[in-house]
């Protein structure tokens, strides 16, 4: 019995070793729900550090704008406390955009670039600077430093590839 | 005999096909222009290869394969390049997408052609992409990538989908009938690119016709190719239905027939495959039922690109239309305007009318009959479908194996509370597909933006790093300098002059005061101490200053 103990004792105690949990899952799951914008709108710098405020409970969850209301239902289900509405302090939703750099007004300050949370602006000091579409979160985090106002947020149109089926529209009376 | 297995469901909608079978096809006249779509497949869209301006030779590449799902898109015929715009294309959207608009020239001139015979698969399937050869069944897939059999097991059964199980279009039927020896020549090439062991053509039961001349072909061919005749049901002719009928294989939503030993094509893409191969003739055209409220419906050979509108004036559309569906009616859509070009897709247009198409009566809420269910040939249950796409739970809509459903609508069509349901299984499925994109997206974000926290640590440490590094060279330099006799005489000079200069300043004394009254000694004295106060104050703001 002893020796049986002993030996389950041994291998519970290198399970607990190999399969660690490194960090808080919380914090991971509920930075999967996040979307992952970088905005920081939600007044913490990033989407992680808005997940870890969650899990310690030092922040709510209706402060993440481009979550929006299907963000928080999520949060809610998975933290079970009451959905609530977005907290309009932190901003309000807003169709999906990425920024556009107008080239011709550049004056290549890097200032953007640093600001960029995802690195999707490429250039260099004095050279001309511009976004990768496909990786701009549109956080608008480079409209405010550019000192030159050539960043503009443009909604992504909606285009074949991208376009959606409707929900049905049901006819209550026959045409 | 062959066993031929069934499938659960299925439905029976009024035919309509003798209409458009009354005539031989007949070849389109040549339009004035051409907007020929630069996405007409699955996968990425061409790449324009043209510009406004430039001639083009019927056959020529206009657009070519971009990335390994794609196909070549070519100039129907010879003209000029007017634009390469968005222009509306026939999509349920109605939205627009990049088109090649080309002036026809009426001279049909050809681009030099280089048939290929018996060859190399891996030569042949790249004849395909570069001729921009997709499946004609309706899903558009790039025919190549389905004729790579890859190291997987070996394809046991090539099946030929010539069913075509949906009410009033018979493009395949009219191919069938009238072309079957060169739809046998195609079916043979992918015979030999997939190593297949059989062929079994599957043609539904009211073709008798085109079984015959599928039959009398297949015995000319060296291929073991059977022709098998299938009850009509619809949707016998979905590629899912007919494999299980043929071969008794049923396959999931997310596996492939091919999994199974079995791959399925559309006969109308076996005859592009025959022309493109044999001919060097790309996909320049296909075959086309325009029928439903229209003088003499019949079916066409007209060039990708045509406007349908011109279709329709031609085969005298009524006055008293109401609108247009482009595929059946089961699974068509409502064409946004009839302006919209052919493409590859189009197998059917079918202009409406009220009397044909008689407006839909008002959805009365869902019973839970469960007639949906009797008539589901994926073996779902749209009810409980139904029930989560309406209520957006996606989730437990995936549970139900939503993407299982073939949207083939005979549940709407038995539904007797008229309830669109296949619509609100396309509404959850492209919900879905763009929540897993956005997903993905939030998921690459992540990673950068971990990335660049990581960059930015690393770019501070070098940083330091590199401090640390000059500070301790600067150390070593100065020690190794050790202070020689000649530095010290020097230092020791400057020391000297510094302290002279300073005695010099402190040891400013008046002169020439030894002769002078007492009262103007007095008045020095008290100015001297006066200076000194001064002095006194000056250091102390400057201490304070510092």
């Amino acid at each position: 019995m002893a020796a049986l103990a002993l030996a389950l004792g041994a291998v519970l105690g290198y399970a607990a070793l190999r399969f660690k949990v490194e960090e808080n899952p919380l914090v991971e799951q509920i930075d999967a729900i996040l979307p992952q914008t970088q905005c920081g709108q939600c007044g913490f710098p990033g989407c992680k550090p808005y997940a870890t405020a969650i899990a310690a409970g030092e922040a709510d969850i209706n402060q993440c704008p481009p979550g929006g209301e299907e963000g928080i239902q999520k949060l809610a289900e998975l933290l079970g406390v009451e959905a609530k509405p977005l907290n309009a302090e932190h901003g309000v939703p807003k169709p999906k955009s990425v920024a556009f750099i107008d080239e011709n007004i550049c004056i290549g300050c890097t200032l953007c670039i640093q600001a960029c949370p995802v690195d999707a602006i490429v250039g260099a000091a004095k050279q001309m600077h511009t976004i990768i579409a496909a990786e701009c979160t549109g956080c608008e985090l480079c409209v405010a430093p550019c000192p030159v106002d050539c960043i503009s947020m443009q909604v992504i149109p909606e285009k074949i590839g991208n376009w959606k089926w409707r929900y049905p529209v049901i006819q209550i009376k026959a045409a | 005999m062959r066993t031929l297995y069934k499938f659960n469901g299925g439905v029976h909608p009024p035919q309509h096909k003798a209409e458009s079978t009354r005539q031989p096809i007949l070849a389109a006249p040549l339009p004035a222009l051409l907007t020929v779509p630069l996405q007409q497949h699955i996968g990425a869209p061409a790449k324009a290869l043209v510009r406004p301006g430039d001639r083009v030779l019927k056959g020529q590449m206009i657009a070519r394969a971009e990335g390994n799902v794609s196909a070549a898109v070519h100039a129907p015929t010879s003209g000029t390049v007017r634009t390469v715009e968005m222009r509306a294309v026939p999509h349920p959207s109605g939205l627009r997408d990049l088109c090649v608009e080309i002036e026809v020239d009426g001279e049909e001139r050809w681009i030099e052609r280089r048939p290929l015979d018996a060859n190399d698969p891996g030569v042949l399937r790249h004849r395909l992409r570069e001729s921009g050869v997709v499946g004609l069944g309706g899903a558009v897939f790039p025919s190549f990538i389905k004729l790579n059999p890859g190291n997987r097991q070996k394809i046991q059964t090539l099946v030929i989908n010539g069913a075509e199980c949906e009410p009033y279009i018979t493009c395949d039927d009219m191919l069938m009938r009238e072309r079957a020896d060169e739809i046998v020549q195609g079916i043979a090439l992918m015979r030999y690119m997939l190593n297949a062991q059989e062929v079994v053509v599957g043609i539904e039961d009211n073709k008798p016709e085109a079984i015959a001349a599928m039959r009398a072909a297949a015995t000319q061919s060296d291929a073991p190719i059977e022709v098998v005749t299938v009850p009509t049901i619809y949707p016998g002719g979905g590629a899912k239905q007919l494999v299980r009928v043929l071969t008794g294989i049923e396959v999931a939503a997310d596996a492939r027939s091919l999994d199974f030993g079995v791959q399925c094509f559309n006969v109308a893409t076996a005859y592009a495959v025959h022309r493109a191969v044999h001919h060097d003739e790309p996909a320049l055209s296909r075959i086309v039922t325009i029928t439903g409220n229209v003088a003499a419906p019949r079916n066409y050979e007209a060039l990708i690109g045509t406007p349908i509108a011109e279709l329709l004036r031609h085969a005298g559309e009524k006055p008293d239309t109401t609108g247009h569906l482009m595929g059946g009616p089961m699974m068509g859509f409502d064409l946004p305007a009839t302006g919209v070009p052919l493409t590859k897709a189009t197998n059917c247009v079918i202009a409406k009318s009220r009397a044909l198409f008689p407006p839909a009566p008002a959805a009365l809420p869902c019973i839970r009959c469960g007639e949906c269910a009797r008539a589901c040939p994926a073996d779902l249950q749209p009810m409980d479908l139904y029930w989560f796409a309406k209520s957006r739970n996606f989730g437990k809509a995936q549970e139900f194996a939503l993407f299982d459903c073939i949207e083939c609508g005979c549940c709407s069509y038995v539904c007797p509370s008229h309830i669109p349901l296949v619509q609100y299984f396309r509404f959850a499925k492209s919900e879905i597909h763009a929540r897993e994109k956005e997903k993905k997206a939030a998921d690459t974000a992540r990673e950068r933006h971990e990335f660049r926290l990581f960059r930015i640590e690393r770019e501070k440490h070098e940083r330091a790093e590199r401090l640390a590094q000059k500070a301790t060279e600067k150390l070593a330099t100065l020690q190794a300098e050790a202070p020689s006799a000649e530095t010290n005489a020097k230092q020791a000079a400057i020391l000297a002059a510094i302290e002279r200069a300073q005695a010099k300043k402190a040891g400013i004394i008046p002169r020439n005061i030894d002769n002078l009254p007492p009262e103007k000694l007095a008045e020095i004295a008290e100015i001297e101490a006066r200076r000194a106060q001064m002095a006194a104050m000056a250091q102390t703001k400057d201490s304070k200053a510092e």
